[in-house]
């Protein structure tokens, strides 16, 4: 029965070619788009995650407090409220996987006859586990090039490509404030962060060393950051308030003075960026399903020609017993065939059309079997919901009014 | 037989038009047994095309009661109605009523995808072809209706009416888009099946078609004004 009703619903698209290819053109354009938008909103979506993941995740950034100096504020970090011990005793807290003191500041790096003005960062091993940041080459330091502070340095990509070019950086040594440093290692490649800074553009030195030999400090063991890694997302905040707590007491600070010290959190700023890439991709996904919406309602239509035009068949089908149910059937499959065949088609062209994208420009694209399977659902509740009404209609003729109708 | 085949008791039917009811049917008693082969006459207008598809079950009766095979058919549902054209009544139309984009033996197939019996496409196409023997078209099994002449086309439709073995074949004006030899033809045809045991009631407002049934019933106005019984018809 149903072989036989789909045999007979091909038979009518077959019937007229033009007409059932145009029907369907709706539904390819607009399952197509939904397609197209969802891969590169979800790509969107992707590339801020990876920029965000790339941060490093669960941050807290501990910055210390402004000095004034004859009426000069400094600006946050300028004091030395934070120190070494501070981000010792918060690595001791629970919920929190890692503490990295850090001291940074630009300063211009020269090896041979290349020179390169980079961020120099100051800072223990932690920090490259806080950041999830790994070796390309060579290795990193550890704690005891801290406590010694050796002349060592680990370079991002950018700055090895403008000192060193085609070099092998790794041996090499570079000066920084005229003392010399042995490149140890390059680290891996990060790419920009949100505020489109190059994260590779940075030279990675021990705290003690960054201290002693390039920025100098009237306070020793004193830090302008302490960069702190909850050990996930969930014990942020319980992670936040205990900090914070064991700085006061730490700083001695009573009930009702301010802070020494400034929090920031990452997440917030990687929150907003993802939601704004979320509002787009929703926003794109809805602008494709009007679309589809529209794909559906030629669907209608056209059915709704359909079955005025084959009035006199559908009164001939039931003059020899066809139900009301073999007609509905009938219609409803014809409908449903046309959106299914348009949905697959529209599928391949979304596909091929964000393939295209991401070869033409480089966007992030992310096909995944949900949209997919969203798209062809959706396709498949259009066929039915706008079959349903014309093919209700056809149900729903008398047989002789249908019989006489030329 | 205890109880006709058909049995229609004051069966009226009326139209509604712009200005006030059109009574097509106005109160018909009628019973026609199993077996018989009924000729209804009548100038158009008289009703008698009218009284046709009540008896096919295609259009439903303003008054009086229509009993078939003993099963009053006013109580009847949309799903009942349509097996009874399905199984129990053939029908066959002046324009013959083919699809067009089917070959003949999917057209006389159709009845049987809707039987509901579970028939596979090969099954129905076998039955099918055999109804097409059954009126001489074996031949033609999967041309297009629009390959072959009006009378075969005719002989296609009564194998469609026949596939489901009906005890009750209604054919309206069969021979009224046929020249006279053809209707010749298909006059013998339903003489044939008439002679099978098919109870057929046939419409025409042709004296000479209507001398092959073996009963005249002739309306006028709505209303039955003779019912005649005719001398049997050999068969040339």
């Amino acid at each position: 029965m149903l072989k036989a009703m789909l045999g007979e619903a091909w038979y009518a698209m077959g019937a007229n070619r033009l007409r059932t290819a145009l029907t369907m053109l709706g539904m390819v354009i607009g399952v197509g788009s939904v397609v197209l938008m969802m891969a590169i909103g979800q790509g969107a979506q992707y590339a801020v995650a990876q920029t965000i993941s790339s941060m490093g995740s669960n941050l807290y950034i501990l910055i210390s407090g402004s000095t004034s100096s004859g009426g000069l504020r400094s600006g946050g970090g300028g004091g030395p409220s934070l120190n070494v011990a501070d981000g010792e005793a918060i690595a001791e807290l629970d919920g929190v996987s890692h503490v990295a003191p850090v001291h940074q500041g630009r300063q211009q790096l020269v090896h041979g006859a290349n020179n390169w003005s980079s961020t120099v960062v100051g800072t223990t091993p932690a920090y490259l586990d806080a950041r999830a940041w790994t070796m390309a080459s060579g290795y990193a330091f550890g704690d005891s090039d801290v406590r010694s502070a050796t002349r060592v340095a680990l370079i991002g990509q950018t700055t090895a490509d403008n000192l060193f070019a085609a070099e092998d950086p790794v041996g090499k040594t570079i000066r920084i404030q005229q003392s010399p440093f042995l490149v140890i290692g390059v680290l891996a490649k990060k790419g920009q962060n949100l505020d489109g800074r190059d994260q590779d553009d940075t030279v990675i030195v021990p705290l003690s060393t960054a201290q002693r030999k390039v920025f100098g400090t009237p306070f020793p063991g004193s830090v302008r950051l302490l960069m702190v890694q909850a050990s996930s997302a969930e014990a942020m905040p319980a992670v936040e308030a205990d900090m914070i707590a064991l700085l006061r007491q730490r700083h001695r600070l009573r009930e009702g003075q301010d802070n020494d010290f400034y929090v920031r959190n990452l997440a917030a700023a990687a929150d907003t960026a993802a939601e704004t890439t979320r509002v787009m991709s929703v926003l794109l996904g809805a602008i494709a399903s009007v679309s589809l919406l529209v794909g559906g309602i030629g669907i209608m239509n056209i059915m709704l020609v359909s079955v005025t035009e084959r009035t006199r068949e559908i009164g001939i089908r039931m003059a020899i017993g066809a139900r009301q149910k073999d007609i509905l059937a009938q219609f409803l499959l014809e409908a449903l065939m046309i959106s299914v065949a348009g949905c697959l088609i529209g599928l391949a062209l979304g596909i091929a059309g964000a393939l295209l994208t991401n070869a033409i420009t480089d966007m992030a694209i992310v096909i995944s079997g949900a949209s997919v399977l969203v798209a062809f659902a959706v396709a498949a509740g259009i066929g039915i919901f706008f079959g349903f009404y014309p093919a209700r209609r056809a149900a729903a003729l008398d047989p002789i009014e249908a019989l006489r109708h030329q | 037989m205890s109880q006709p085949l058909i049995r229609v008791a004051a069966l009226g039917k009326s139209y509604r038009t712009a200005a006030a009811p059109f009574p097509a049917l106005r109160g018909v008693d009628l019973s026609i047994d199993a077996g018989e082969f009924v000729a209804i006459m009548g100038h158009s207008g008289s009703g008698k095309s009218t009284f046709m598809n009540l008896l096919g079950c295609l259009d439903t009766a303003s008054s009086g009661d229509y009993f078939l095979a003993g099963r009053k058919v006013a109580d009847l549902d949309q799903e009942q109605l349509a097996a009874l054209r399905n199984q129990t009544i053939g029908f066959v139309f002046q324009g013959f009523n083919l699809l067009q984009r089917m070959s003949l033996e999917d057209n006389v197939a159709l009845p049987l995808v809707y039987a509901g019996r579970g028939l596979a496409r090969e099954q129905r196409r076998q039955s099918a072809r055999q109804e097409l023997a059954r009126v001489g078209l074996a031949s033609y099994a999967s041309s297009l209706p629009s390959r072959i002449s009006g009378g075969q086309q005719q002989r296609v439709a009564i194998a469609r009416a026949l596939v489901n073995s009906p005890q009750l074949l209604l054919a309206d004006e069969p021979t009224g888009n046929l020249d006279s030899h053809t209707s010749e033809e298909i006059m013998k045809l339903f003489s044939q099946l008439n002679g099978e045991g098919i109870t057929i009631v046939l419409v025409t407002h042709e004296p000479d078609i209507a001398a092959w049934a073996r009963r005249q019933v002739c309306f006028l106005d709505g209303l039955i004004v003779s019912d005649v019984a005719t001398p049997p018809r050999a068969l040339a």
